[in-house]
């Protein structure tokens, strides 16, 4: 028995309006890290699903979701370093508070 | 040594270099010697290039590189050296040697000298270029190059406003000229495809030209010579041009750049004798330029200024000549013409010097028991330019209105025999008032000396010149030295030269001899005798008197008529400027940084609002796709 592919899309998106929901609310930056990585997942379950059951017809979907880690832990690494240079000119990591950067 | 004609302006150009860059901190008066040494071993070189030609080296074209080449059009840096090239680098190298020793006299006092002898050997430079230039682009370079050292040396002496208001009417003046000649190469390149002389003639003898274009063609040049050789209309710089040092009014104003227009209608005769009526254009405004600035002369009493419409009145005789198709004649009297009136500016000079300054006419008087040399040389040369036997003047002038007689221009031979009587009688005037009568200011006079010998010295030399290079190369006339020698140039030309009788020749002199005895015999009876007193003549004669001394109201009417409407034109278009294109420009950048400071607001700086726009987008993304999938956009 396979669990059908609408199954995995349902999981994906509830994964990635979690993850956007998180980014939008949430106040702590690295918690708003966590949900884009969320989101992220989301994608790749998307891949991996697509590329299962389209296998036949083209692998490259599961490829892509190695690139999407380069680019996750990218992303994190980058994030982090935004977050704590930030923290060190003020300390503070809530979002709303830091808007010197205005325009 | 032909080949080695590149070194003639070679040395000048060191010269400038060296005084240029190492003139001013370094070698004080050092800057006259080496200008001269340079442009004296140019002289020497020019010298051995006329003895080669003379041997028969008819025709030389010396190359130094390809300067443009597009397709099969090109330009060359290259020397053609013939005849009449040969005799022009003569010319300029000698008498700028001369002029340059006197100037370490006559300028040793001066401050800015390193800059005197550096603008002077550029000058040499540029006009050896124009001399020398195998076609009519690089001829242009040193045709600009001269204009830009007369303009220079014109305002000298900067600090006060005469010199740098003359400087910068001659430029613009040129400027005016130079449109013409401008206007005459873009036409020559369109018709011929080429700059070259040689190739332009060729062309000229093999195929049949439309007489419009060429007519347009050496209308332009010529207006291009009349700027540069001081004629009507554009003649009105070259008086003002006295502002400058005398040694540069010798060099430039009298001897070498303002020849340059005569020299550039000898080299472009053959395009201007297959263009018919442009020869007479030439010869007409050659005449009435000579009476015009002659009667003009008549009433100066500042001596450089006699000297400077003389000057005027002489070229004018040089495009008579060309205009009556009597080239060599032309090259001829501009020899001589180089000679004497480089040597009545220089002994003028010599006069201001020892008078401290003075140019007057009006205070001085009896200086020829203060200044011999001065003087004697000054009277060859002044004997010369009323065209008195033996002396250069004589040959050279006599042939011109000889030439018009013979070639049936009665009206310019005419005109050349009175321009030759108000010619003696301005010069019998002017050396009476310097050097004969009764000291007029005599605190001027006590102070009065001769001049040191690096001064005397050219003038002599000039004067041994002034008195044997007619008979030497002018005699037999029409059939003397400078004839054989010029001959190919003229025959290349195609100007038919009628040889005229000994009878008639001799005729023809006996007149022009008597119009100087005229002139001459009405000064002396003036201003000797006062039968009739000089200031009793300018009353009787008021109107034509009035209108000699304001000289015809020229500037007055360039003032009124062409500087007027020139400023408004350009306070026209700064208004323009001003309120159309920039204000343009200035409305613009004002409306970019009002969008600027409205959209600035979208930079909240909060990483939520930012998020949530990401979101927004992706949201607008998606629908769109969604749409476009259901087809409700259509497909």
């Amino acid at each position: 028995m396979t669990v059908p592919l609408s199954f995995y899309v349902a999981v994906s998106a509830g994964l990635f309006f979690i993850g956007c929901a998180g980014v939008l609310t949430r106040r702590n930056a690295v918690v708003i890290l966590m949900c884009v990585e969320l989101m992220l997942n989301a994608a790749n379950l998307a891949l991996v699903a697509f590329s299962r059951r389209f296998g036949a017809v083209d692998e490259r979907g599961s490829v892509f979701v190695i690139f999407v880690f380069v680019i996750a832990a990218a992303e994190v690494a980058v994030g982090l370093a935004i977050v704590l240079s930030a923290y060190r000119n003020r300390p503070v990591i809530d979002v709303d508070e830091i808007h010197q950067m205005k325009g | 040594m032909i080949s080695l004609v590149w070194l003639i302006p070679a040395f000048p150009l060191a010269a400038f270099l060296i005084n240029g860059l190492f003139g001013r901190r370094w070698l004080g008066h050092w800057t006259g010697v080496i200008a001269s040494v340079a442009v004296g071993l140019s002289a020497l070189l020019s010298i051995g290039v006329f003895l080669e030609v003379l041997g028969g080296k008819q025709q030389t074209v010396v190359g130094l590189y390809r300067w443009i080449g597009v397709g099969d059009f090109s330009v060359n840096v290259a020397a053609l050296i013939d005849p009449l090239s040969a005799v022009m680098l003569l010319v300029v190298t000698v008498v700028s040697f001369l002029i340059f020793v006197y100037s370490n006299g006559y300028m040793a006092e001066d401050r800015g000298l390193w800059r005197f002898f550096t603008w002077m050997s550029l000058f040499v430079f540029a006009m050896l270029i124009l001399v020398m230039a195998d076609n009519y682009l690089l001829m242009f370079v040193g045709w600009e190059g001269v204009g830009l050292c007369s303009y220079l040396l014109i305002g000298f002496w900067f600090e006060r406003p005469e010199p740098y208001l003359a400087a910068k009417k001659a430029f613009v003046m040129n400027r005016i000229g130079d449109w013409g000649y401008t206007i005459g190469i873009i036409t020559i390149f369109l018709v011929f495809n080429s700059m070259n002389f040689l190739d332009i003639f060729n062309r000229l003898a093999t195929s049949s030209m439309a007489q419009g274009v060429l007519t347009i063609i050496c209308v332009a040049l010529f207006f291009g010579a009349t700027g540069k050789s001081a004629q009507l209309p554009l003649y009105s710089w070259l008086p003002d041009a006295m502002e400058g040092p005398t040694p540069v009014s010798a060099l430039i104003h009298a001897a070498t750049m303002v020849t340059s227009g005569v020299y550039l209608v000898a080299r472009s005769m053959p395009l201007f004798v297959a263009a018919g009526p442009s020869l007479e254009v030439v010869g007409v405004v050659g005449a009435v330029t000579a009476i015009f600035a002659a009667t003009i002369a008549l009433v100066q009493f500042d001596i450089k200024r006699v000297m400077a419409y003389s000057t005027v009145s002489q070229l004018g005789y040089m495009f008579l000549a060309l205009g009556v198709g009597a080239p060599a004649a032309a090259i001829f009297h501009l020899a001589t013409h180089a000679f004497f009136k480089a040597l009545l500016f220089l002994g003028s000079g010599s006069v201001i010097h020892g008078l401290s300054g003075e140019q007057d006419m009006r205070k001085m008087g009896g200086l020829r028991r203060r200044m011999p040399v001065t003087f004697w040389t000054m009277l060859i040369a002044g004997g010369a330019l009323a065209a008195l036997p033996p002396l250069a003047g004589f040959w050279s002038k006599d042939e011109i209105v000889a030439a018009a007689f013979v070639n049936g221009h009665f009206v310019l031979y005419a005109i050349g025999i009175i321009t030759a009587a108000l010619t003696a009688f301005y010069i019998t005037r002017a050396l009476w008032m310097t050097f004969y009568g009764e000291p007029s200011d005599h605190h001027l006079y006590d102070h009065a000396h001769e001049s040191p010998t690096v001064m005397t010295l050219p003038l002599v030399l000039l004067g041994v010149g002034t008195a044997v290079l007619g008979i030497a190369i002018g005699f037999p006339p029409e059939q003397g030295f400078i004839h054989r020698f010029l001959d190919p140039v003229v025959e290349a030309a195609g100007v038919a030269e009628h040889a005229p009788e000994l009878a008639t020749i001799l005729l023809l002199a006996v007149v022009s001899v008597a119009a100087g005895v005229v002139g001459i015999g009405i000064g002396v009876l003036m201003y000797v005798r006062h039968r009739p007193d000089p200031a009793a003549v300018a009353r009787a004669a008021g109107p034509l008197y009035r209108l000699f001394v304001n000289k015809y109201y020229i500037d007055e009417l360039y003032d009124h008529r062409i500087v007027e409407a020139a400023r408004a034109i350009a306070g026209a278009s700064w208004a323009f400027d001003i309120h159309i294109i920039d204000g343009l420009a200035n409305r613009l950048g004002w409306a970019l940084a009002m969008g600027g400071q409205g959209l600035r607001r979208v930079q909240t700086g909060v990483v939520g609002n930012y998020a949530l726009t990401i979101m927004a987008g992706l949201l607008l993304m998606l629908v769109a796709y969604g749409g476009y999938a259901a087809g409700i956009f259509g497909r």
